[in-house]
């Protein structure tokens, strides 16, 4: 018995070093023939697993797609590289070590902002440049002292932003010249975008006339409501998450207030119309980074279908727009430097993604891009336009 | 002018209604406090129970609405009787105090349990009660507080003359006075005392179908504020005194409503505890209470 045991553990030993040396060859391969190594610092398991698969789709169909079409630098192969960072922040920072060992000449991930922050000091030390497909924490992408990280993008636009666009949707597409805001006091996602939207809101010309305060968490928003329709504002903005939005806008609805609401992202979840009902939630709208049904996403919605046989989400599409503004990058630095990506990433203008046209801003590292509007229409989101902050 | 009146008659309205709620959970606790002599902090959390129990029994079961409520009323009876046998019955004779701190794991125990058992995910109810409003004078009734406000007024009544004048009230009553004594006049102490859980759980349960149908939304940490509130409540009300929870849990609601009228919505819950430190300070007894002085 023992000596099966014996074998066995040499047999595995034997094989797992073999698949280290055959790992190692391939690496040292890729370095000088004919492949350009990417990484993917991803969320594959763990609480965001689903970010990083869909991050990881997302990717390998824009290097495909590149590769099918004879690659880069005349004819080198774009690879992927993945780290599985487990969706701790801890181990975020040791894929990004052995990504950054692996040569790789840029890292794309992690998702989530925390992990993003765990894995900046690696990459910056080692001069590679990251991209955060859906980090949208405002400091991520600014050291301290207010100078930005040399080394660190993203394509999504940043919480607050949402707040401008929002105004402006209002002011310009509803015709709104009065709202009301109802803020989550437990959310400093739902206070940033409510800060922002009434700065903007009234620097266009438009007059709060009402703002109030819930807990995330609460039931009964009769009082409030009651409170609001007394002003009878032309629009309510309400930059909640899905379980409260329901709420809130099924019982202004029971009180007899006909008006729109809008809000941000935080409404994209298909269980708003179960708390609230799709009648109720006719004429609301949200801010949201895609819509799978906007003109810009068609073709992309459909080979993704294609190619894993479900709907992309905004994670596999933003994650898309960032392989691709690397792949842009390489071609027009013309070389698989680091530093060089890095350079072409800091003035990249006009890049047109499947999220929208995206221009970094070098003094922040933020897109500058247009958001989507969704509305809600019998119980489905629903493409409306896309609007530019400015 | 009459703008503000109506907006004023509208936050009655709403006050009355999320007061219903506080006091329909708040009979079970003053019932069960009125007998047994134990705040029991599970009571909150039985509610949830009773709220799961009925939104499985609507949206997977497909049952429709009474029968999911008479459903969720007899598991979470039968909940209160196992609860009060495993946890409760061995500490009859130890001090309230570890009592109380039972009560409390209990409670935790629910909460996470369930947690376990069913997720933390928000789940929304199928609509049971039809998302229908009244106007009248140009204040919205919502079908829903209708149907709680009525439901509560029934139990209430129902409960008073259960204890007044049945055996099984007799009994409680009895045992509730003097438990060693009811004994020894041949009252079964025990029955009587799971009876009183069976009753108070029920209603706990019943509650929680109304508010989750009602709210929409449920999850295992739903019954902690109402079940502070409804604790509230009973305490305004005089702990142990059936009409006084109702008037208790109506009196919170207003008094809330009041609140967020007047422009101060984050200070509701600290309004509603201060009113709780209050009636401790003031009048330990409640409204509805007498002092009766202590037994040497």
């Amino acid at each position: 018995m023992k000596k099966i045991f014996a074998f066995l553990t040499v047999g595995i030993l034997c094989l797992s070093l073999a698949g280290g040396c055959g790992t190692t060859g391939a690496a040292a391969g890729n370095g000088g023939g004919g492949t350009i190594k990417v990484g993917g610092d991803l969320e594959l398991t763990g609480g965001q697993a689903m970010f990083g698969q869909e991050a990881q789709n997302g990717i390998k169909m824009a290097f495909d797609q590149i590769n099918a079409k004879g690659g880069v630098l005349g004819g080198k192969k774009l690879a992927l590289d993945v780290a599985d960072n487990k969706s701790d922040p801890g181990e975020a920072t040791t894929a990004a070590t052995k990504l950054v060992g692996d040569n790789v000449v840029a890292v794309i991930g992690p998702m989530t902002s925390s992990l993003v922050a765990a894995a900046t000091p690696v990459v910056t030390d080692s001069k590679v440049p990251l991209i955060t497909p859906s980090g949208t924490n405002a400091k991520l992408t600014m050291a301290a002292g207010g100078k930005v990280q040399p080394y660190i993008f993203r394509p999504c636009f940043i919480d607050p932003f949402q707040g401008q666009v929002g105004a402006k949707f209002a002011l310009g597409t509803l015709h709104a010249k009065t709202a009301a805001v109802i803020v989550d006091q437990k959310s400093d996602y739902a206070k940033g975008l409510a800060d922002t939207f009434i700065s903007n809101f009234t620097a266009g010309g438009g007059k709060i006339v009402d703002q109030e305060k819930y807990a995330s968490g609460d039931k009964d928003f009769t009082s409030i409501l009651t409170r609001i329709k007394g002003t009878n504002p032309d629009l309510i903005w309400l930059p909640g998450y899905y379980n409260d939005d329901g709420l809130i806008v099924k019982q202004a609805r029971d009180l007899g207030m006909k008006m729109p609401f809008a809000g941000g992202d935080g409404w994209d979840d298909p269980s708003l119309f179960t708390i609230g009902t799709p009648a109720a939630l006719n004429d609301t709208y949200y801010v949201d980074h895609v819509a799978n049904d906007s003109p810009d996403m068609v073709q992309f919605v459909k080979d993704y279908k294609e190619k894993y046989g479900h709907e992309p989400n905004a994670m596999s599409a933003l994650s898309y727009d960032a392989a691709n503004m690397i792949i842009n990058a390489i071609q027009t630095a013309n070389s698989g430097d680091p530093a060089k990506i890095t350079a072409e990433l800091d003035k990249l203008t006009g890049f047109k993604g499947v999220t929208g046209e995206i221009t970094i801003d070098p003094n922040t590292h933020n897109p500058q891009k247009k958001a989507v509007i969704k509305e809600n229409k019998n119980g489905k989101g629903i493409y409306l336009t896309s609007v530019s902050p400015s | 002018m009459g703008h503000v009146l109506r907006e004023g008659l509208q936050q009655v309205v709403n006050g009355l209604s999320m007061g219903s709620v506080y006091a329909l959970i708040a009979l079970g606790y003053t019932m069960v406090y009125g007998i047994v002599k134990l705040i029991n902090f599970a009571h909150g959390d039985v509610m949830m129970i009773g709220a799961y129990v009925g939104w499985l029994a609507t949206s997977r079961l497909h049952m429709s609405f009474v029968p999911a409520l008479l459903l969720a009323m007899a598991s979470c009876a039968l909940l209160g009787v196992i609860i009060e046998r495993i946890a409760y019955k061995p500490l009859r004779n130890a001090t309230r105090v570890a009592a109380l701190i039972t009560a409390i794991g209990v409670s935790l125990f629910l909460e996470y349990g369930n947690m376990l058992v069913a997720s933390a995910q928000v789940r929304s109810y199928p609509p049971v009660l039809p998302s229908v409003s009244y106007k009248v004078g140009g204040v919205y009734l919502q079908y829903g507080a209708i149907v709680i406000f009525a439901t509560t007024i029934i139990l209430m009544i129902l409960l008073t003359l259960t204890v007044r004048y049945t055996k099984i009230g007799k009994a409680m009553r009895a045992a509730s006075f003097d438990k060693d004594a009811a004994l020894m006049m041949g009252v079964n102490v025990n029955s009587t005392i799971s009876a009183t859980f069976a009753i108070g759980s029920a209603l706990a349960a019943a509650a929680g179908v109304l508010y989750g149908a009602y709210y929409n939304t449920i999850d295992p940490l739903m019954g902690i504020i109402p079940g502070l509130k409804a604790f509230i409540a009973a305490v305004l009300g005089g702990i142990g005194i059936i009409p006084g929870a109702v008037v208790g849990g109506l009196v919170l609601g207003l008094t809330e409503s009041a609140v967020s009228a007047l422009g101060a919505s984050t200070w509701r819950d600290a309004v509603a505890f201060l009113i709780l430190i209050l009636v401790l300070i003031l009048k330990p007894s409640g409204l509805f209470g007498k002092n009766v002085r202590e037994k040497v």
